[in-house]
């Protein structure tokens, strides 16, 4: 605990500074309403981005339906908070999106993760177009036309205070004993089945954990936007999350970052392009992937304990 | 009961141009094991292709239905060498990823180039329909279904009769083994390419011909459809997804005829998660055991 407490502090004393930074430049005028929308719903693609990393990148497994899962947070929550509209509605529709997703992840999970590759790919894309349909032709969810005047209880310190938090779960989940085992199937799953490994256990549990940080970032949407209707949540929204993560690099948090921020970026950017937007990002993607398939960083972490190390090394010498 | 065979009329025609389109998916599978999404836009293209010269250039439909494969043979040959070769060696999923930015960079850019608004295709072929006792069927699904069963022996008898077609089948059972034999692999993928992107092509000027109206994101949903056929059928087996696709195609109408129409794709996607859990490796395909 205490060897780790240099380490932590100065995690803790980033994300402190970085709070109070964007809260100055708010201040001072620099992020107006627009560029602080666009911060939002970077942090809520991050919060979307590494729950998929932790099912793609760190249990290896190739799920495409991360906005199935979304869109389970999105309306629980939204339809929670609209009963009770104020802080505790949000907590407990926050709480009860998580477990409905996450028990949604378990039941379907359990048979599907058997498959493996594409196969699993295909199966989670069939489930996250069941669960739109579903939410398409339900009363509950008002149909096509989706909820709307959903109370806006999240602004930008709540989604930063989530993502603090859900990349505080995985990234601690990653480099615990079960991270460690998680890994180890993606590595290679019969090495690891005998060496006592339960596969099918531990990539249910990275799924599921995915899912449920999936439905936060889902309720965070539905709460910020505040209209959410099915389409929100086709396959589009499971690629756009999957291009976050596959050009950070597959199994690089901090490449997570850097791409949900850089496409966050390139999106307001390109805003002022109309239709010539999507053709610049399509094409940027395909050049980006043409070149460095292994995405932006790779596997490459920000590490502060490496810093520290090298700081020591050199004070050393 | 003449509903039922209706339905079946119906449903058979869908599924032939699901099956065209199957194929593509299945073939270039089965060769570099990349889910190529932008075969759904190919097929727009081919719609594209044939709205653009019927109209501008007065061609008749026949000319129209093979012009539109061979521009679609060569977009998807280009699409192969700029964008997929340089991945060959790259993981899988930069690869699939890439796929979709083609599929998203054909669809923008048709959007772009000639706006999204939904277009009427000419009616190349005045309508008829036939009464066959209580069913009714009209040339153009007498049409489609035809042309399609023609395409795929076609497609069946280029694969098992010619040089070409062995050398596709060697390249998709061992790359590397092929090469060592003097196979020419990048001729070899890109002549699979062409073929699979000829037959989406084909099948994007009949639906053009049958729904009578084409957009630029018309091939998103027919081409996901399809992939699910593929996967129905046995992936990288041509026969799969034959199958497969007209399997999809009576599903649908089925549903639709039920009175379900809302949920028709909910049960595509449950048929399709069943199949993966009974059988992993589609109708058709082997389970190949797992080796350490």
């Amino acid at each position: 605990m205490k060897k780790n407490l240099k380490y932590n502090l100065t995690w803790l004393a980033i994300m402190v500074v970085g709070y109070i930074l964007i809260d100055v430049l708010e201040l001072v005028g620099v992020i107006d309403q627009f560029a602080e929308t666009t911060l939002v719903l970077i942090g809520i693609n991050i919060i979307l981005a590494t729950g998929l990393n932790l099912i793609i990148g760190f249990s290896g497994q190739f799920s495409l339906g991360h906005a199935g899962f979304m869109a389970i947070g999105a309306y629980t929550s939204a339809l929670i908070t609209q009963a009770i509209p104020n802080g505790g509605g949000m907590v407990l529709g926050l709480i009860a999106g998580m477990a409905l997703s996450a028990l949604v992840a378990l039941v379907v999970g359990i048979p599907t993760l058997r498959l493996n590759g594409d196969y699993l790919a295909i199966a989670t894309m069939g489930v996250a177009e069941i669960i739109r349909i579903i939410m398409n032709n339900l009363k509950i969810t008002n149909g096509p036309a989706g909820l709307y005047n959903i109370p806006q209880l999240a602004n930008w310190s709540v989604v930063y205070l989530f993502v603090c938090l859900t990349t505080i779960l995985i990234v601690n989940f990653i480099h615990s004993r079960d991270g460690r085992a998680v890994m180890s199937v993606r590595e290679d799953e019969i090495a690891a089945e005998s060496m006592g490994v339960n596969i099918t256990k531990w990539k249910v549990i990275a799924f599921v954990l995915g899912a449920a940080t999936a439905a936060i970032g889902g309720a965070l949407h539905a709460s910020y936007i505040q209209t959410i209707a099915p389409n929100d949540f086709g396959i589009m929204e499971s690629i756009n999350i999957l291009i976050i993560v596959v050009m950070g690099g597959i199994g690089s948090i901090t490449g997570t970052y850097v791409a949900a921020i850089v496409l966050g970026l390139l999106d307001m950017v390109l805003q002022n392009f109309g239709t010539l937007r999507m053709v610049l990002y399509s094409l940027a993607l395909i050049l980006i992937m043409v070149f460095k398939p292994s995405g932006l960083l790779g596997t490459w972490e920000f590490s502060v304990r490496r810093i520290f190390t090298k700081f020591k090394a050199k004070g050393d010498a | 009961m003449h509903t039922v065979l209706q339905q079946l009329v119906n449903g058979l025609s869908l599924g032939s141009i699901y099956a065209l389109l199957a194929l593509g998916y299945t073939m270039v599978y089965g060769i570099i094991k990349l889910i190529n999404f932008a075969h759904g836009d190919i097929y727009m293209l081919g719609a594209f292709w044939g709205y653009y010269v019927i109209n501008q250039w007065h061609f008749s439909f026949w000319p129209a239905l093979i012009s539109a494969m061979i521009f679609c043979a060569l977009a998807g040959v280009i699409i192969e060498y700029l964008a997929y070769r340089p991945l060959r060696n790259s993981p899988r999923i930069a690869a699939l990823i890439t796929a979709i930015g083609v599929s998203f960079l054909l669809e923008n850019g048709m959007s772009y180039l000639f706006s999204s608004n939904v277009r009427s295709f000419p009616q190349a072929i005045a309508v008829k329909q036939y009464h066959l006792g209580s069913v009714t069927i009209s040339n153009i699904q007498l049409l489609i279904l035809v042309v399609s069963i023609v395409l795929m022996i076609l497609l069946q008898l280029i694969i098992k009769e010619t040089k070409m077609g062995k050398a596709m089948r060697a390249v998709s059972v061992d790359a590397d083994a092929a090469q060592l034999i003097g196979i020419n692999i990048d001729r070899t993928i890109s002549f699979t390419f062409a073929l699979g992107s000829a037959l989406a092509g084909a099948a994007g000027v009949l639906i053009g011909l049958y729904y009578n109206s084409i957009d630029p994101l018309m091939g998103m949903t027919p081409g996901i459809k399809a992939f699910v056929a593929a996967v129905l059928g046995g992936i990288g087996l041509i026969p799969g997804a034959a199958l497969g696709g007209f399997v999809i195609g009576l599903i649908e109408t089925a549903v639709q005829a039920l009175g379900f129409s809302a949920f028709k794709d909910a049960v595509v996607y449950a048929v399709l998660i069943l199949i993966l859990l009974v059988r992993p490796a589609g109708i058709l395909g082997k389970n190949v055991k797992e080796k350490v």
